[in-house]
C-alpha cells in the first residue's frame, strides 16, 4: 500500500461512525437559505463605489498605511516625485504594465524591472516598489496582487516601500467579492502566487507591541486613479 | 505518576506562584481582549459566522478523503510534488531526502506548528543543514533553544531587556530597550539569510480543495520571503487544514485574525497553487507539500471528539484559559498548549501519559465559548478524563468508589459514616499537613469545611417531634 492509500483508508475507516451533526441551527439556516454567504455576517460595506472608496480611506488610515485619490496619472506622477524626493529614493523595483508604464519613466529614478528575472542583490537593493494589483477591497482596505499584476513574488514584500497603483473600478466591496473576481478571472488557470496584503509589514511579538516593518515594506502608498 | 505528569505538576506550581511571570502574560492579554472586542464588534453578528464557520469545518473534516483528493490533484496538476506522511518519521525523512537532493546550504523556516509537532529542526539540524527561523518570535525562542511558549505568540512571556540581552548575546547587538530597535537588528540578520538561502520551510493555514492551494496567514512577511526567493519551498500541512472551496476563506481570513490576534484582517493571506510558473518573474523551481498524519486520523475515528479537527490554531483558547494565564505555556509540555492541547494531545502522544492535562482545567467553558469554529472544548477534556479512567482505574480508586456507592444507597450506613466523621473531625488537626493525611492534597491550599453537628435527618427528626 502507498503512503497515500494508507492515510486515505484510515481516514474511511475512520469516518464509517457518522458525528452527529453538533450544530443544527446552523444546518436548517443553510437550507432555507441556499445561497448562504459569509457577506451578512461580516462587517457591513456601502452600496455605492464612493462609500467603499470612504470605508477603504478609513482602513488604510487605522491600518498606517497612505491613501491618495489622484486626479490623472500626471497627478500621481507628481506625487510619487515628491515622494522619491522627499524619502531619498535612488533606485525603485518595478514591472511591466500600462499604469506603471504612464506614472514611472519621467521619475528620474534608476530602475530594476522584474520582468523575465531579476538579480536579487539588485532588487534587494531598491529604496522602494512600484506594483499594479488585481483589486482593492473596501470592507478590510487589503490589495490582493498576484504574480502577473506585481511583477511576480518578491517585488511587493522586498523593497521597504512598496507603491500600488490602481483604477477605481478595481474597487470591490469585500474578501468574497475579490475571490469571486479572482475565480472569474483565472478560470482555474490561476497564477502560483495571489496574495491580500493588509497595511506595511508588522509585528507584536516584543511584548505585543506594534512595530512596523518587520520583515516586508515599512511603508505602504496606495494610489487611486481614475 | 508519570514523568510529564510530574513535570507538569512543578512547572505548574512554579509559575502559578511567579508573580512577574503572570503580570507580563496579563498585560500581554489586555492588549489582545480589547481589539478581539473592537473587531468582532464590527461582525455583523459574530455569533453567526462561528456557525457558518463551524458549519464549513464539519463539512470538511467529515468528508476528509474526498477533499483531500481533490485538493492534492489540483495541485499535482500544476506541478506541486505532494507528500503524504503517515508519521513524524516519513515527513522528516522525506525533506532531509529534499534537502540533501538539492545540495542545500542554508535553510529559512516561516513560523509552523505542526514543523514543531514533528520537531523537524532537530532533524534537519542533526544531517548538518542550518535552519533559521524567521519570524521574529521564533527566532527568539530558536536563539533561546526553547520551544515556543504560545501557538501564535510564541515570545510573549518575554520582557525587550531580555530581548536585547539575547541578542547582545548571540548577534553582539549594540543593548536597546526600544522594541523598534530590536526588530531592526533582526531584519537585518534575517535579510542576509534570505538572500542566501537555497531552501524555504513554510506551514500553512487552509488548504483549498477546489482551487488546489495552501493559504498561509502572517504579520510580517517572513513566510512571504520565505517562499519567494528559494529554489525549493517545501510546506507542511496537517491534513485536518483542508476548507472546501476559495470562497470560505471570505469567512475564515477575518475570523482567524480576530480570534487569533484581534485584527480584523492579518497583513498578509497569500495564497500559493504551484511552483514558479511560465512567464513569472520568480518563485521557486520546486514546490513540495507535505500532508501529515500522525495520528491525526486516531482522533478523526473518535466521532465524539471529532470536531477537534476543525481547530484551525487561533489560540483563542490559550488566551481566555484561566489555567494558561496562571501555569503559562511551556508548563504543558506540549507543541499545543492551552485547551486544545490538552484535547488533542492525549490522541497525538498517547492517554494515558497525558491524562493529567484534561484533569488541569476548573472546566469553566471559557474556552468553548470563545472557540471561532465553536469545539466542544471543555466537554472533551471531560470526555478525555472518562476514557482515562475508563481505560486504567487504579485499585484502591475502584475499592474507594465501590464504598461510596454502597454507602450511598444504605442510609443507616451513611448516617454511621457521618457520625464517624463527626468524631474523627478533630483529630485531623494532628495529623493535617503530613504524609499521614488522607485528606493532605484537598487540603494543602484549602482548609477542610467542618462536619455539620447534627445531620438534615436528626433535624428533620426533632422537627417531627417537638
Amino acid at each position: 500500500m502507498t503512503n497515500r492509500e494508507i492515510i486515505l483508508s484510515r481516514i474511511r475507516e475512520g469516518l464509517k461512525v457518522a458525528a452527529p451533526h453538533p450544530y443544527p441551527s446552523a444546518a436548517t439556516a443553510r437550507q432555507s437559505e441556499s445561497s448562504a454567504s459569509p457577506r451578512q455576517w461580516l462587517p457591513p460595506v456601502g452600496e455605492t463605489l464612493e462609500e467603499q472608496i470612504e470605508l477603504f480611506r478609513r482602513n488604510a488610515d487605522d491600518l498606517k498605511a497612505a491613501f491618495r485619490v489622484c486626479a490623472d496619472t500626471n497627478d500621481a506622477r507628481q506625487f510619487l516625485q515628491a515622494l522619491a524626493a522627499a524619502n531619498g529614493w535612488k533606485k525603485i523595483g518595478l514591472h511591466r504594465g500600462g499604469l506603471v508604464e504612464a506614472v514611472a519613466p519621467r521619475l528620474g529614478l534608476a530602475v530594476v524591472n522584474t520582468e523575465g528575472g531579476y538579480a536579487l542583490d539588485d532588487l534587494e537593493g531598491c529604496d522602494a516598489a512600484l506594483t499594479e494589483c488585481e483589486v482593492l477591497v473596501a470592507q478590510t482596505g487589503s490589495v490582493l496582487v498576484s504574480s502577473g499584476s506585481a511583477g511576480g513574488r518578491a517585488l511587493s514584500v522586498l523593497p521597504p516601500h512598496h507603491v500600488v497603483l490602481a483604477r477605481r473600478n478595481q474597487m470591490v466591496p469585500d474578501l468574497a467579492a475579490a475571490l469571486r473576481w479572482a475565480q472569474e478571472k483565472f478560470k482555474g488557470n490561476f497564477p502560483s502566487f495571489l496574495s491580500f496584503i493588509t497595511g506595511p509589514s508588522r509585528t507584536g511579538d516584543i511584548e505585543r507591541i506594534l512595530v512596523l516593518g518587520a520583515h516586508g515594506p515599512k511603508k505602504l502608498t496606495l494610489l487611486l486613479l481614475p | 505518576m508519570n514523568v510529564h505528569a510530574r513535570e507538569f505538576n512543578e512547572s505548574a506550581r512554579r509559575c502559578a506562584a511567579d508573580l512577574t511571570h503572570r503580570g507580563l502574560i496579563q498585560k500581554a492579554l489586555a492588549g489582545y481582549y480589547t481589539k478581539r472586542d473592537e473587531n468582532q464588534g464590527r461582525f455583523q453578528s459574530w455569533s453567526g459566522a462561528r456557525d457558518a464557520a463551524a458549519e464549513i469545518k464539519w463539512e470538511a473534516i467529515n468528508h476528509l478523503d474526498r477533499y483531500l483528493e481533490e485538493f492534492v490533484s489540483r495541485l499535482e496538476a500544476r506541478g506541486t510534488r505532494v507528500f503524504w506522511a503517515p508519521d513524524a518519521k516519513a515527513a522528516r525523512d522525506y525533506i532531509v531526502s529534499v534537502a540533501r537532493r538539492h545540495k542545500i546550504r542554508s535553510i529559512v523556516k516561516s513560523k509552523s506548528m505542526t514543523a514543531e509537532e514533528i520537531d523537524l529542526n532537530g532533524a534537519l539540524e542533526k544531517e548538518g543543514f542550518e535552519v533559521v527561523e524567521s519570524d521574529l518570535g521564533e527566532y527568539i525562542m530558536q536563539l533561546r533553544r526553547e520551544p515556543p511558549y504560545h501557538l501564535v505568540f510564541p515570545a510573549m512571556h518575554l520582557t525587550r531587556q531580555q530581548i536585547s540581552d539575547l541578542f547582545y548575546e548571540h548577534l553582539g547587538s549594540e543593548p536597546t530597550d526600544n522594541p523598534e530597535d530590536l526588530t531592526a537588528i533582526a531584519r537585518r540578520v534575517m535579510r542576509r539569510k534570505y538572500c542566501e538561502a537555497d531552501m524555504g520551510i513554510s506551514g500553512a493555514n487552509f488548504a483549498i480543495a477546489e482551487t488546489g492551494m495552501i493559504s498561509i496567514t502572517e504579520n510580517e512577511g517572513n513566510a512571504r520571503l520565505t517562499t519567494s526567493l528559494p529554489k525549493v519551498h517545501v510546506a507542511i500541512v496537517g491534513i485536518e487544514k483542508v476548507l472546501p472551496r476559495l470562497s470560505d476563506l471570505a469567512l475564515f481570513l477575518p475570523m482567524l485574525a480576530t480570534a487569533g490576534a484581534g485584527q480584523a484582517l492579518t497583513c498578509y493571506n497569500t495564497l500559493y497553487g504551484g511552483p514558479r510558473q511560465p512567464g513569472e518573474p520568480d518563485g521557486p523551481e520546486e514546490f513540495h507539500v507535505v500532508l501529515l498524519d500522525n495520528r491525526r486520523t486516531e482522533l478523526l475515528a473518535d466521532a465524539e471528539q471529532r470536531d477537534a479537527l476543525h481547530c484551525i490554531r487561533c489560540g483563542a483558547c490559550l488566551n481566555v484559559c484561566p489555567i494558561f494565564k496562571n501555569i503559562g505555556g511551556h508548563s504543558y509540555g506540549t507543541t499545543y498548549q492551552g485547551p486544545i492541547g490538552s484535547v488533542i494531545t492525549p490522541h497525538l502522544r498517547g492517554l494515558q501519559d497525558w491524562k493529567h492535562l484534561p484533569q488541569a482545567s476548573s472546566l469553566c467553558g471559557a474556552c468553548t465559548e470563545t472557540c471561532p469554529v465553536k469545539i466542544n472544548l471543555h466537554h472533551h477534556l471531560l470526555h478525555n478524563r472518562r476514557n482515562a479512567a475508563r481505560a486504567a482505574t487504579s485499585p484502591l480508586e475502584k475499592i474507594l468508589w465501590a464504598g461510596f456507592a454502597l454507602m450511598m444507597r444504605r442510609p443507616g450506613l451513611y448516617h454511621w459514616a457521618a457520625r464517624l466523621a463527626r468524631a474523627l473531625q478533630p483529630l485531623h488537626g494532628l495529623v493535617q499537613g503530613t504524609l499521614l493525611d488522607p485528606l493532605r492534597a484537598w487540603a494543602k491550599t484549602r482548609s477542610f469545611p467542618r462536619v455539620a453537628q447534627k445531620s438534615f435527618r436528626e433535624l428533620w427528626r426533632e422537627r417531627k417531634t417537638p
